[in-house]
């Protein structure tokens, strides 16, 4: 997968990369001398590395490509020889056809037994050969195994991880049918109660310390240790203490076993019935990329979704439980007009007709930067036919040293590049005040905001002869709406956002909307339509492709091109 | 009940940590100290000594669980430890430890040391005493019991902790 973005200048040939030819498996293959270590800097390219090059995943449990090495668990074993050496002529020895003779690694005080090596953390040599699939590395891939079984409940009929447990798979592929352990289990902490998000389950664990390493080297919060020895090791919090950052909920992601568990969905479905669906994080401006599992139409959880560009493999625990709020009960799903439920065809109809008979200058448009380019591209048009000044809300937070970012709009920089704000959104916000309160402005139109919450009170909106407002969720501006126009959360349609960076990404459907609840683009088109602004593509490609070929910043992106990975704008 | 140090064992500790280039690797030091000082290691005096190192307490919680004579606990008056390397596990050393706490209404099943609810004894298991050709061996406080027998044990019982 290629993360380039595709409206960037030809690359000029790059440095050409030293490599070292090695064999995998019995078969050459030349790999860069040096590979991207966790934080990107170049080490020497590991036998775990060349392996994944050759085509080869070594099985393992600590090795994680976004973590320092540890090489704790020893599941990554295999064996290994290198070119033979005359240790008086320094020459390579050859065999008798003239290759370079390998001598394989062995243990030194028992030469006939195969001394294997931990991949994630060997580095290769020249000549160097891996033997991934040998009996050897089988038999010591299945002894590693068999030893972290030794303790594990094997409990996956109730395990929250089964399904997507790398202990479960690699039983499957390196297990045994039987256990030969006939001694008593150690047993250890359960439903430890680590934090107000993790559970832990202590006997599952095998201690492969992903979850020590996150948070103390990516999150800088050094809250999980081991404690205990032997088989009684333990992964545990200072007592009292709770494990408590914002990104607490990555290290269940990493958890290779069902040690760590996410409170919000333990017990709730069973990964193999999830649909997955590429989404992107709407809780800030930064733009996670996301997979969405979601069953019967309803979202169950968030994982990041790796983006190097982007988020990494990380997401913030704030924004992956934000989701609860697309299945609440009191979602809008009806279509109004004066409180009175009607058609689609109807309010549009009669939306259409007000604001196509409304002088220049006597509407104005609040759209919210979180909708979709796509959207915010429509509503453009929309008040550029009408003579329409518009704005978004601005929304600000705190931002941290990770991932979150200040702004808390997913699409501020998709609002400004389409026009509906300003470098700085929400200036023009005190301006539609007063434009209502001096009576210029009698029609308002809303998207997915409440403005009463920004400037614009309950007192102005009953001045108006025509307030329209589309939203998700009811607030105090659809109580007051004349028509209201139920829209769609971002998992319910598809679109892009453009992230703080500038980085355009797009997004799938993963659920239907409730009710009549439609996605904005769709009846916006139908307004466009009804105010004669002209006939737009109906789906979310053609949008996207008719705005980039508009707007310069987008120049040469595509929907096709923007990939899982997104493409980069000027901003 | 609030922590407190005696401050003469505060400046000594500082004065201690001064002695290493990096300030952790005093962490040892200070441990056996306070251990020292107060039977043993509190999880107030984890992080006291967290603070004093500029470490987080979770770090200095995994070197007092990791080695066994640093203890969370108080021990009883009398410690009775009971090896149970190779050869006095061939000797019979579960025995030893069983017949200990059945008498002392200990749970023998239970994994590390216990101290009856009176504080006078703790049993433990123990690794090598170094006297494996007397096999069983029992260490009471500071005597070694070679060839530990039932009666050994009962002997020790007997003097009431």
């Amino acid at each position: 997968m290629s993360n380039a973005a595709p409206n960037a200048p030809a690359p000029t040939a790059p440095p050409p990369v030293e490599t070292l030819r090695i064999k995998v498996d019995g078969r050459d293959i030349d790999v860069p001398k040096t590979m991207p270590d966790w934080q990107g800097r170049p080490q020497p390219t590991t036998m775990l590395q060349a392996c994944h090059l050759a085509g080869h995943e070594v099985p393992h449990y600590c090795y994680h490509p976004k973590l320092p090495v540890a090489g704790n668990c020893r599941m990554c074993l295999v064996e290994f020889g290198t070119p033979a050496m005359d240790m008086a002529t320094r020459k390579p020895i050859l065999n008798e056809d003239g290759s370079v003779k390998i001598a394989r690694s062995v243990l030194p005080y028992e030469p006939q037994t195969p001394r294997g090596a931990i991949a994630c953390a060997t580095p290769i040599s020249p000549g160097m050969e891996i033997y991934p699939s040998s009996p050897a590395t089988k038999q010591m891939r299945e002894s590693v195994l068999e030893s972290l079984l030794i303790n594990h409940p094997l409990d996956c009929p109730i395990c929250d991880q089964a399904g997507e447990c790398k202990l479960q798979e690699s039983s499957v592929q390196h297990g045994q049918g039987a256990s030969r352990f006939v001694e008593a289990k150690v047993h250890k902490p359960k439903a430890v109660d680590l934090g107000p998000r993790i559970v832990l389950d202590d006997e599952r664990c095998v201690l492969c310390t992903r979850c020590v390493r996150f948070t103390k080297d990516i999150v800088g919060d050094d809250a999980l240790g081991i404690v205990n020895r032997g088989s009684y090791n333990t992964i545990s919090a200072f007592p009292g203490k709770a494990f408590d950052n914002n990104y607490t909920l990555n290290t269940v992601d990493l958890c290779p076993v069902g040690a760590l568990t996410s409170k919000d969905f333990r017990f709730k479905m069973r990964v193999w019935f999830l649909k997955e669906t590429r989404g992107i994080c709407t809780s800030c401006a930064t733009g996670c990329n996301i997979t969405i599992g979601s069953r019967e139409e309803t979202v169950h959880r968030y994982e990041p979704r790796e983006n190097d560009a982007v988020n990494g493999t990380w997401m913030c625990d704030s924004g992956r439980l934000n989701y609860r709020w697309i299945g609440r009960a009191d979602r809008l799903r009806d279509v109004t007009a004066g409180g009175a439920k009607t058609t689609w065809k109807a309010a549009i109809d009669a939306i259409a007709g007000k604001l196509a008979s409304a002088p220049a200058g006597s509407v104005a448009i609040v759209a919210s930067a979180r909708q979709t380019t796509e959207e915010l591209y429509l509503v453009k048009k929309l008040a550029t036919r009408l003579g329409a000044p518009t704005d978004s809300v601005p929304r600000e937070g705190e931002a941290d040293k990770l991932l979150v970012s200040a702004d808390r709009n997913p699409n501020s920089n998709g609002a400004r590049l389409t026009g509906i704000s300003y470098t700085e959104a929400g200036i023009q916000l005190p301006r539609i005040a007063d434009g209502i309160r001096n009576g210029t402005i009698r029609s308002l139109v809303v998207f997915g905001e409440d403005v009463t919450q920004h400037g614009i009170g309950a007192d102005l909106l009953a001045k108006l002869e025509l307030l329209v407002a589309s939203d998700i969720l009811p607030n105090a501006t659809t109580a007051a709406a004349h028509h209201v126009l139920p829209g769609c959360a971002a998992a319910e349609k598809r679109g892009t956002f453009v992230n703080a960076k500038g980085r355009v990404q797009r997004f799938l459907k993963a659920v239907e909307p409730k009710g009549d609840a439609r996605p904005e683009a769709e009846f916006l088109l139908e307004l466009l339509a009804g105010v004669g602004a002209g006939q737009f593509p109906a789906t979310a490609e053609g949008l996207f492709n008719r705005m980039a070929g508009e707007i310069p910043a987008f120049a040469g992106v595509e929907w096709a091109r923007l990939g899982d990975a997104g493409a980069n704008v000027a901003v | 009940m609030g922590f407190s140090i005696p401050a003469g064992l505060e400046a000594e500790l500082d004065a201690l940590a001064t002695r290493y280039p990096q300030k952790r690797s005093a962490s040892l030091m200070f441990l056996h100290a306070l251990q020292e000082h107060f039977g043993c290691v509190s999880n107030e005096a984890v992080e006291w000594t967290a603070s004093k190192l500029g470490l987080q307490p979770i770090n200095v919680l995994e070197l007092v669980t990791f080695y066994p004579m640093f203890r969370q606990e108080k021990l009883g008056r009398t410690q009775v430890k009971v090896c149970r390397t190779l050869s006095c596990a061939m000797a019979g050393s579960a025995e030893i430890r069983s017949h200990f706490c059945t008498k002392l209404g200990l749970d023998a099943h239970r994994h590390g040391a216990q101290t009856t609810p009176d504080g006078k004894f703790t049993v433990e298991f123990v690794e090598c005493l170094a006297d494996c050709g007397n096999a069983p061996v029992v260490m009471v406080n500071d005597d070694l019991i070679g060839k530990c027998s039932a009666a050994d044990c009962d002997r020790v019982l007997s003097k009431g902790g």
